[in-house]
């Protein structure tokens, strides 16, 4: 595959829905009015009182990799309808919605990216698209992902943010669970790190899968990451539930995380653990941004 | 909970009711009523067959959730010989909400691990309703693992409405633990088979349903999402769950036609429950077949033959 010189994902801030528009923004957590391109500078995370707004799949992805290094892959793949679901809705009137609104295809962006001086085979998950939930093409799409990697010996990296498996293609969706999962087993035997990102909210059958089978699992500051929703578990047990329960916080505290990091230095410690696990670098990336070529040359056999 | 007889089987049970009137009238009374005792039997029969071949997605999720369905020890007692429980995830506790042991399947020893429901109250709070913590699942696994290492085959029985939605099980791992099952199970290096035995509760039941041949019984179900939740999410209304059933198609037939299952159990009509030892003998033909072929499988192909099954699973167009 040759590298391409693709600025679709380049983030260009501009006005989407849930996220803020225009000069000023205001914080969701203290309620401050922000400046919003001093709101983006940060990462989009409030200066005053760390709250992490939510990064559609494309803001997180021109924040982690190099300028028009990301080359999509499986962009064709897109949702059916194989059980015919309507309620409110047809199905494929809701895939559709959901395009318009985030311009994806689907639920998950899939590819090879730098990051730093490193190429590895990463995912975005964006949650304003049917709340990032999986079904047949995402499951699809992380299964060529972690093979991709597997044959090309590259690290993986998949950023989550996902209510969990989507309703409307049913038992499809569960079994998708099933497939990433089993394909990360023999991605696993390989030996190449997979560093799972675990960001606001992970759920349901997203964390019950491929994004707690991580060598590395970091969770970013804040978000919600558990199996069942709280509103559920409220119902079931009647009872308040703990302080930051399902906090990043909370599951660094039980053990079920490595770390917690906040948005700003993700990507350092990204490249640190890269670094660690004798990643190689992509040689003179930064220095020779233009010659893609050579990139991919420099690249081959790389393990 | 509660209920015994389910709404949708009323007309048979009021037949039923009728012929034992008549056949106690004449015995007492002396007189002969064979003839109509004859005449209502078929109509019983006949009434049977129409209730049950055309029964709805959400009849199906109510016999397989019926009080006096067998559950995994039932099966097992009925289907296995000198079965030994082995307890714990030898981290945290025992998880009465999916049992397992080592057992003899017509002198095959086998490794078998299953949800639990509980007969009654005091039963169900020690099980949990079937609902397992992080704990059962790390159960499951330990026992995967030492059928791996003595080279056993495995047998999972699916009966849960899912696992336990709790502040502990958070706590404690619930995602990771299905998580890791799901992944551990891909690659066993002993046969693995499945039967759904009444409830396919999500996430809960797949954590211990990954094999090589998976079947469901014939009133089973197994679904993303109760029909309950379906129906409270789609439409704020719990009560709409007859339609979410049949919308989101979690029976037999509906997974079989999505390659998601091998094969479909007979169960005795109206549900297993009438006649537990007839279903019983049904599936451990099925478990003997299967195991017939896949024990004499070289081990990579065995984890091959399962990981291509789970991996063609999903429709999706690729313009
Ligand atoms: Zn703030």
């Amino acid at each position: 595959m040759a590298w391409k010189r693709s600025v679709e994902y380049i983030l260009k801030p501009k006005k989407r829905k849930g996220i803020p528009e225009g000069l000023w923004s205001k914080c969701l957590a203290c309620s401050r009015i922000l400046y919003t391109e001093q709101l983006i500078k940060n990462f989009k995370v409030c200066p005053k009182c760390g709250y992490h707004f939510r990064l559609s799949a494309k803001e997180r992805l021109s924040q982690l990799l190099e300028d028009d290094t990301f080359e999509e892959m499986d962009a064709n793949l897109e949702s059916v309808d194989p059980l015919k679901f309507e309620d409110s809705k047809k199905y494929p009137q809701r895939i559709k919605e959901a395009q318009e609104k985030t311009g994806l295809k689907e639920a998950v962006i899939t590819g090879e990216g730098v990051i730093g001086t490193y190429k590895v085979a990463v995912g975005f998950f964006d949650f304003p698209f049917l709340g990032g939930s999986m079904a047949s093409v995402v499951g699809e799409k992380i299964c060529r992902l972690i093979e991709a990697a597997g044959e090309k010996k590259l690290p993986l990296v998949i950023v989550s943010a996902s209510g969990g498996a989507r309703m409307q293609e049913g038992i499809l969706s569960l079994m998708q669970m099933a497939k990433t999962s089993a394909a990360l087993s023999f991605y696993s035997k390989k030996a190449l790190p997979y560093i799972s990102v675990l960001t606001d909210p992970t759920t349901g059958g997203v964390s019950a899968s491929f994004a707690f089978l991580a060598d590395i699992i970091i969770a970013e500051q804040g978000a919600l990451i558990g199996f069942a929703g709280p509103r559920v578990i409220e119902q079931t047990v009647k009872q308040k539930l703990p302080d930051k329960f399902q906090k990043a916080e909370f599951l660094l505290e039980h053990g079920m995380v490595d770390m917690v990091v906040h948005r700003k230095n993700l990507k350092q410690v990204l490249l640190k653990i890269f670094k660690l696990f004798y990643i190689k670098s992509v040689s003179s990336i930064r220095q020779d941004p233009v010659v893609g070529v050579e990139r991919k040359n420099s690249n081959t056999n790389k393990g | 909970m509660h209920i015994k007889e389910l709404e949708f089987e009323k007309p048979i049970i009021e037949l039923e009711k009728r012929i034992q009137e008549l056949k106690s009238s004449s015995s007492d009374e002396g007189f002969d009523l064979s003839k109509e005792i004859k005449d209502l039997e078929e109509k019983v029969n006949d009434k049977k067959m129409e209730i049950f071949r055309n029964i709805t997605a959400w009849q199906r999720t109510q016999i397989a959730r019926h009080p006096k369905r067998p559950y995994t020890l039932d099966y097992i007692g009925l289907i296995m010989e000198d079965f030994i429980e082995l307890h714990g995830d030898r981290t945290f506790y025992d998880d009465l909400a999916i049992v397992g042991g080592i057992a003899s399947l017509d002198e095959r020893t086998v490794v078998v691990i299953g949800h639990q429901k509980g007969r009654d109250t005091k039963e169900n709070l020690k099980r949990n309703f079937g609902m397992a913590n992080p704990e059962g699942y790390r159960k499951a696994l330990r026992l995967m693992k030492f059928a791996e290492k003595f080279s056993f085959p495995v047998i999972t029985f699916i009966d849960t409405p899912g696992a336990y939605p709790g502040i502990g099980a958070e706590e404690r791992g619930q995602a990771c633990a299905i998580a890791t099952n799901l992944k551990e199970m891909a690659s066993l290096t002993v046969p693995i088979v499945t039967v759904v035995i009444g409830e396919g509760g999500s996430g809960g039941a797949l954590g211990i349903s990954i094999g090589n041949y998976i079947y469901m019984l014939e009133y089973s179900v197994y679904y993303v999402c109760s029909p309950e939740a379906c129906s409270s999410i789609l439409w704020r209304d719990v009560s709409k769950a007859t339609i979410a059933a049949e919308l989101q198609g979690i029976t037999g037939k509906d997974l079989l036609k999505f390659g998601v299952i091998d094969g479909i159990i007979p169960e005795t009509l109206g549900g297993s429950h009438k006649n537990p030892e007839e279903t019983a003998k049904n599936i451990k033909t099925t478990l003997k077949k299967a195991f017939e072929e896949l024990c004499s499988m070289p081990t990579e192909k065995l984890i091959s033959q399962r990981y291509e099954k789970y991996r063609k699973i999903g429709e999706y167009s690729t313009i």
